[in-house]
C-alpha cells in the first residue's frame, strides 16, 4: 500500500524521468523511440500476419513448427521478449491457452506489451488452476471433451497459439483472415472471430 | 515459500476485468516507466533481466498488489538505479514533492542449494519431479509445481539460469523443458485440463517412470 505522503504515481515517474534527462543518462529522443517500439511497432496485427500465413502457406506452417523464432523473423517480426518463439497449434482435440504467473512475460514482436487484464492478479492466479471456468467468464465455452493445456511462461519460452482456421474461409486473402486473429485468439483466450 | 509474485494457484480473486480497444499505454508515465526499464541495460552497472524481475518481485506485499502493474515496474527500476548509485532517493522524493517508496532489500542469503548443470540431463517424455526448494531471492519455478512430478513435452535451449542471473553470479546457462503436470497431480481435482511449466534443468531431478 502507497502511504498517505507518497507522491502521485505520475509525479514519480517525471521525477525519475527528469533526475536522468539532468544527468544526461536518457535522452527524450530515446525514450520517445522506446514507446514507439512499444506502442506502434510491437503489435499483435504482426502475430495475426503470421497466424495468416501459416493458415495458407503449409511450408510455413512447417517452417513455424520447426523454428517459430526464424519463420516470424521472416516476416520481420523479431526483438526482445521473442528470442525464443514456440507456437502451439490448436485442435479439435486441445486448446492452448498462455499465461505469465510470476510476472506478465509475453512475446512482445508478435503479441504486443501484455493488457491490463492479462497482467492482472486475477487472471494470473486463476487460469492456471481453473482454466475452464476462467474461459467461459472471457467468454470462451470449450466443449467439456476438449483438453485445455495452460502454458505457464516461466522461462524464456515465448509462446503464441496458432488457432483453428475458421469454416467458411476457404479462398480468403491472407489480409482478410488476419483481420479474424485478435490478440485474445492468439493467447488462447478467444477463437479468431465469426467470419 | 513463496514471494507475493508467485500467484500462480492462489485462492481468493475476483473477476477478471477486461477493458474493450485498451491503449498500450494508459497514461504517460506508463510509457515513461516502459522506457526507464527498456533504457535501463545502458544505465546501471549491472542489469539481468532477473535482477529487474526481482527487484519488483522485492516489493512490499500489500504494496505489490494494490498498485499497477507499470507502477511495479517503476518501483522496481528505481530501486535498482538508487542500489546502485545511478540516482539518489532523496533527490528523486524532491521532485517528486513525496515519499517514493521502493522495494526491500535483497535478502542475506538469496539463492537455494541447486548445483549447476550445464548439459541436458532429461529427455522428452521422461518423467521428472521439480525440487521443492525454497529460496528467499529470485527463482522462476512457480511455488505451485515444486515437489510435483510431470512430463516433459520438449527440450528448449539454454539460458541463463535465473537465481544466479538475479544476484550477481557468473553467467550459468542451463536447458529449460516444458513439463506438463496434471490437475490431480497439481491441485488434487479430476480433470482432462493440463499446466505445462518451462523450468530450467537444476529444477529438476529424475522420477521413477
Amino acid at each position: 500500500m502507497n502511504r498517505a505522503d507518497t507522491a502521485p504515481i505520475a509525479a514519480r515517474a517525471a521525477a525519475v524521468k527528469s533526475a536522468l534527462l539532468d544527468k544526461g543518462l536518457l535522452s527524450a529522443e530515446t525514450i520517445d523511440h522506446i514507446v514507439h517500439l512499444g506502442a506502434e511497432e510491437w503489435r499483435h496485427e504482426n502475430g495475426a500476419r503470421v497466424v495468416a500465413r501459416a493458415w495458407s502457406d503449409p511450408a510455413f506452417m512447417a517452417r513455424l513448427r520447426a523454428d517459430a523464432t526464424a519463420a516470424c523473423a521472416e516476416l520481420g517480426y523479431e526483438g526482445p521478449q521473442g528470442e525464443y518463439i514456440v507456437v502451439l497449434e490448436n485442435t479439435t482435440e486441445r486448446h492452448n491457452v498462455i499465461v505469465c504467473t510470476q510476472c506478465s512475460c509475453t512475446a512482445w514482436p508478435v503479441l504486443g506489451l501484455p493488457t491490463d487484464w492479462y497482467k492482472s492478479p486475477e487472471y494470473r492466479a486463476r487460469v492456471v488452476r481453473e482454466p475452464r471456468p476462467v474461459l467461459r467468464e472471457l467468454g470462451l465455452d470449450l466443449p467439456e471433451d476438449m483438453a485445455i493445456r495452460v502454458w505457464e511462461t516461466s522461462a524464456e519460452t515465448r509462446y503464441m497459439v496458432i488457432p483453428l482456421r475458421p469454416a467458411g474461409t476457404e479462398g480468403w486473402s491472407e489480409v482478410q483472415l488476419a483481420k479474424l486473429v485478435t490478440r485474445d485468439a492468439l493467447i488462447g483466450t478467444a477463437m479468431p472471430l465469426p467470419t | 515459500m513463496r514471494g507475493i509474485h508467485d500467484l500462480g494457484g492462489m485462492y481468493g480473486f475476483g473477476p477478471i476485468v477486461r477493458e474493450t480497444d485498451e491503449p498500450v499505454f494508459h497514461a504517460e508515465w506508463q510509457a515513461t516507466s516502459f522506457a526507464v526499464l527498456m533504457a535501463a541495460g545502458s544505465l546501471l552497472p549491472d542489469f539481468t533481466a532477473d535482477a529487474y524481475r526481482h527487484s519488483v518481485e522485492r516489493m512490499a506485499p500489500a504494496h505489490y498488489l494494490s498498485v499497477h502493474y507499470y507502477e511495479r515496474m517503476l518501483t522496481g527500476i528505481t530501486t535498482l538505479l538508487v542500489e546502485q548509485g545511478v540516482l539518489d532517493q532523496a533527490d528523486l522524493e524532491t521532485r517528486a514533492g513525496g515519499a517514493f517508496p521502493l522495494a526491500l532489500p535483497v535478502a542475506a542469503a538469496p539463492l537455494a542449494d541447486l548445483p549447476p548443470q550445464s548439459d541436458a540431463r532429461f529427455r522428452v517424455g521422461q518423467r521428472v519431479r521439480v525440487r521443492d526448494y525454497h529460496p528467499q531471492g529470485h527463482t522462476r519455478a512457480p511455488g505451485f509445481c515444486r515437489g510435483k512430478t510431470g512430463t516433459i513435452l520438449h527440450v528448449a535451449p539454454k539460458f541463463a539460469f535465473p537465481d544466479t542471473a538475479a544476484h550477481g553470479g557468473a553467467r550459468r546457462d542451463e536447458h529449460t523443458y516444458h513439463v506438463e503436470f496434471t490437475a490431480r497431480e497439481l491441485w488434487g481435482t479430476d480433470s482432462i485440463d493440463t499446466v505445462v511449466v518451462d523450468l530450467w534443468d537444476s529444477y529438476l531431478e529424475g522420477s521413477a517412470p
